[in-house]
């Protein structure tokens, strides 16, 4: 499932759900992004997404990863508008019968959302704003699965 | 009518993010032809390195032809997480 957010959310209780009533994954395996002050540097984050596209292409890959690592099921919930240092921006959750299938999905399913997926990322701070394109290392992540 | 959308820092550049064109153009050449003549540094960073294309919520690439009403995003490299 693909949810896109616009207010704060609880990880925590939206893991709790995804495990709720599951007995036939044995692994669920979940990373939370959180937005990084940079000691000050960073007052606000500002993630602009495309309606309608953004879910639609997040979903693609979520399919693609579910299929390569043989999922049971993934849940991604992605923040957009401001978002202020130390809310969670991204949770990405997969579970699977065994725990290497669910950890590997998870690491790749945040490769390609910090790389490939619809967002637009500006970086608001005492110094003015700019926008965050993907960096050197990102696009040397995301190499890592072809 | 069409309607042409702009993402990150294209929206900043240009400062606009959506813009209604009528009548509409009949192809995404004469699209970017058209704003690269309204405002030059734009119809740069649209044609620059990296930048994707969406017509109608597809990515699509090189020239087409626009259907009626079509809906033209143009999309700086994507990072999110």
């Amino acid at each position: 499932m693909i949810r896109l957010v616009t207010t704060t959310f609880d990880p925590g209780a939206e893991l709790g759900r995804f495990c709720a009533g599951r007995d036939k994954s044995g692994a669920v395996a979940s990373f939370v992004g959180l937005a990084r002050g940079e000691g000050g540097a960073a007052t606000a984050l500002e993630l602009e997404a495309y309606p309608g596209f953004t879910e639609t292409e997040i979903a693609r890959m979520a399919e693609a990863a579910s299929e390569r690592f043989s999922l049971h099921d993934v849940l991604i919930v992605h923040r957009h508008g401001p978002i202020a240092p130390g809310e969670p921006i991204v949770l990405v959750a997969t579970a699977s019968a065994h725990r290497r299938e669910a950890f590997e999905a998870c690491d790749y399913l945040m490769d390609y959302l910090k790389s490939q997926a619809p967002f637009w990322k500006k970086e608001h701070g005492p110094a003015g704003a700019r926008w965050i394109e993907p960096s050197a290392r990102d696009l040397d992540d995301i190499a890592r699965w072809d | 009518m069409m309607r042409v959308l702009l993402f990150g820092r294209l929206g900043d550049l240009a400062g606009w993010r959506e813009r209604e064109f009528d009548p509409p153009l009949k192809t995404l050449a004469a699209l970017r032809a058209l704003i690269a003549a309204a405002d030059p540094a734009l119809g740069d960073a649209i044609a620059g390195k990296g930048v994707q294309t969406a017509v109608n919520k597809e990515i699509v690439r090189g020239d087409m032809v626009l259907p009626p009403g079509a809906e033209v995003a143009f999309l700086p490299p994507m990072s999110g997480g």
